[in-house]
């Protein structure tokens, strides 16, 4: 099957094989991570407020929400980096420990990185077997060719001993993906993975994104642009520090859940099966 | 041979032997200190062990058990104060720093009969080092090496990426603490060689030299003591033929061979081109 095909605009082919959305999954009738009524803020002020989420497995969902809405809060507290004041966040039916985040990968926002750091390719993934507090035991023969097969998989063969900094922001994020993926994660985290790249880079991620998705883990990601999310993926939750609307997205990117997500005016126009969201100008055209 | 002719001397073996095993250790911790841009710590760490070692003086105790505990209190308290979200880890070590400096400058102005011991101590005092130093600083050496190399992946993956190191499960806090408790173990060792003063650079200026060979962790881990060792032996020889302050011709070499490469990158007019190693 040619990855690129889910571009043609039909959102059912974005659906992992045996993954029929979040109302009715077909492998599981659990949820691979749950959110009860999860409050999360920092000093005074709230991140997210009485926040349920059910993310199945194998599901591929955005969130989506303006600057401050919670959405990286949201990433954070299921990996319990920053503590939650009211609610529990469950995997599998159980209360989330530590011991269950090493089945969780999580890349963060590329901005974050410093690109002067001195290491290449092969080194960061390599990360990803930093897990476990394992001192003494570097990886051995059967990891060694585990991070040959991610660097092959992510198109990354050939380039480890290259330095972060020269490559394209597309293989930059497959860096990083490749260090979650690592773990053998059933579930990975992204913040704004196709933030600040350019259109060709965006491709190749959401090309890597559906790769894995379709081999059964299940992915979350932040993002800013709703029209690309309408274009690629199957899941949209619109959050504004409390859930605003979930579901597909030609079915919540609608006026009204913008208006509530974003405080302000939006135009959705419905094309050929696709949606497509576009801001209101402030002046009239000259 | 002129070139063993120093080693004709004990105190010259013991000092070279010392500045060497520092170098090399400065050179490698320093590697973490630069990424992670703590160098101010280092700076820091030795000017509160000064106030450590003034006091292991009034009271009489061995300079390595007293200015060892405070240099470990200094280290905790850096860690704990830096750690509040509002007080940045710049500011931390300045308010526990220079308060411990502060006190040995008060106990010296107190106390006016040991001015040599605090010339040493400010200043270093490499030929002054004796046997029994010598297998102490050794010992530390072989401890903190021992223990970053075991830390070095966990270490990595903090220093790289602080805020995802504790989402793959690594315990930032404690190998926060641990790295802290290892830094002023290494300054203490080397307060005694290049003094209060010059310790800093000595754990900056290879990893920063280090910098422009590899693009690299891994060799970057490697080169950096190795530049550190180069220059502790070559700044000992610098100071017995022109008889100058050994710490002073340490960092003196150190500065220099940054300089040479700077003005090379200079005048290749390529400053983007920073790895010659790989």
């Amino acid at each position: 099957m040619n990855p690129h095909d889910h571009r043609l605009g039909d959102p059912q082919s974005l659906h992992p094989p045996g993954v029929e959305e979040r109302v009715a999954p077909s492998s599981s009738t659990v949820p691979l991570i749950e959110l009860v009524d999860v409050s999360s803020a920092y000093g005074s002020t709230t991140a997210l407020e009485d926040l349920s989420l059910k993310i199945w497995p194998g599901q591929f969902m955005a969130i989506v929400g303006p600057n401050g809405g919670g959405k990286t809060t949201l990433l954070r507290s299921i990996l319990n980096m920053v503590p939650i004041t009211q609610g529990e966040i469950l995997m599998h039916g159980e209360k989330l420990r530590r011991v269950s985040l090493e089945r969780i990968g999580y890349v963060p926002q590329l901005e974050t990185i410093d690109w002067n750091f001195p290491i290449t390719v092969e080194e960061v993934i390599a990360m990803g077997f930093y897990n476990n507090n394992r001192w003494f035991r570097g990886p051995g023969a059967e990891e060694k060719q585990k991070l040959k097969e991610v660097m092959a998989r992510l198109n990354l063969s050939g380039l480890g001993n290259r330095h972060i900094r020269e490559l394209s922001g597309g293989q930059q994020q497959a860096v990083f993906l490749g260090r979650a993926l690592l773990g053998n994660p059933k579930l990975i985290l992204l913040d704004e993975p196709t933030a600040g790249l350019d259109i060709r880079s965006r491709d190749d991620v959401i090309h890597f994104l559906h790769e894995i998705n379709h081999s059964g883990v299940a992915i979350v990601i932040t993002a800013h642009d709703l029209n690309w999310v309408a274009a690629h993926l199957a899941w949209a939750v619109c959050l504004n520090r409390r859930l605003i609307a979930e579901g597909r997205p030609h079915q919540v990117f609608n006026a009204a859940v913008l208006k509530e997500t974003y405080r302000g005016e939006m135009v959705v126009f419905h094309h050929d099966g696709m949606v497509m969201i576009g801001e209101r100008p402030h002046a009239p055209h000259i | 041979m002129p070139l063993l002719a120093p080693f004709e001397y004990e105190f010259f073996r013991n000092g070279f032997i010392a500045a060497v095993l520092v170098g090399a250790l400065c050179g490698f911790i320093g590697v973490y200190v630069v990424l992670r841009r703590m160098s101010y710590i280092g700076h820091g760490l030795s000017h509160a062990i000064f106030g450590g070692a003034v006091l292991s003086y009034v009271v009489n105790i061995n300079f390595f058990f007293g200015a060892g505990l405070w240099s470990l209190l200094a280290a905790f308290l850096i860690h704990r104060i830096s750690h509040r979200r509002w007080v940045g880890a710049d500011a931390a070590i300045g308010v526990v720093t220079t308060s411990s400096f502060a006190l040995g400058v008060a106990i010296v102005s107190t106390y006016r009969s040991f001015t040599r011991n605090i010339e040493a101590a400010l200043f270093g005092n490499i030929l002054g080092i004796t046997s029994r130093d010598l297998w102490i600083v050794a010992s530390i050496s072989i401890v903190v090496f021992v223990a970053l190399i075991v830390m070095r992946r966990q270490l990595l993956f903090l220093t790289f990426d602080p805020e995802v190191a504790s989402a793959y499960g690594i315990a930032t806090g404690r190998t926060d603490l641990f790295f802290v408790i290892l830094l002023a173990i290494t300054v203490l060792a080397s307060t005694q060689i290049l003094g209060v003063t010059l310790v800093a650079a000595a754990m900056v200026i290879p990893p920063v030299i280090g910098r422009y060979l590899t693009k690299r962790f891994q060799t970057l881990l490697f080169v950096s003591p190795l530049i550190g060792i180069f220059c502790s032996a070559v700044g000992m020889y610098l100071s017995f033929y022109l008889d100058i302050s050994s710490a002073a011709t340490i960092v003196l070499t150190a500065a220099a061979l940054f300089i040479i490469l700077e003005s090379t990158m200079l005048l290749r007019r390529g400053p983007s081109k920073t790895s010659w190693i790989d």
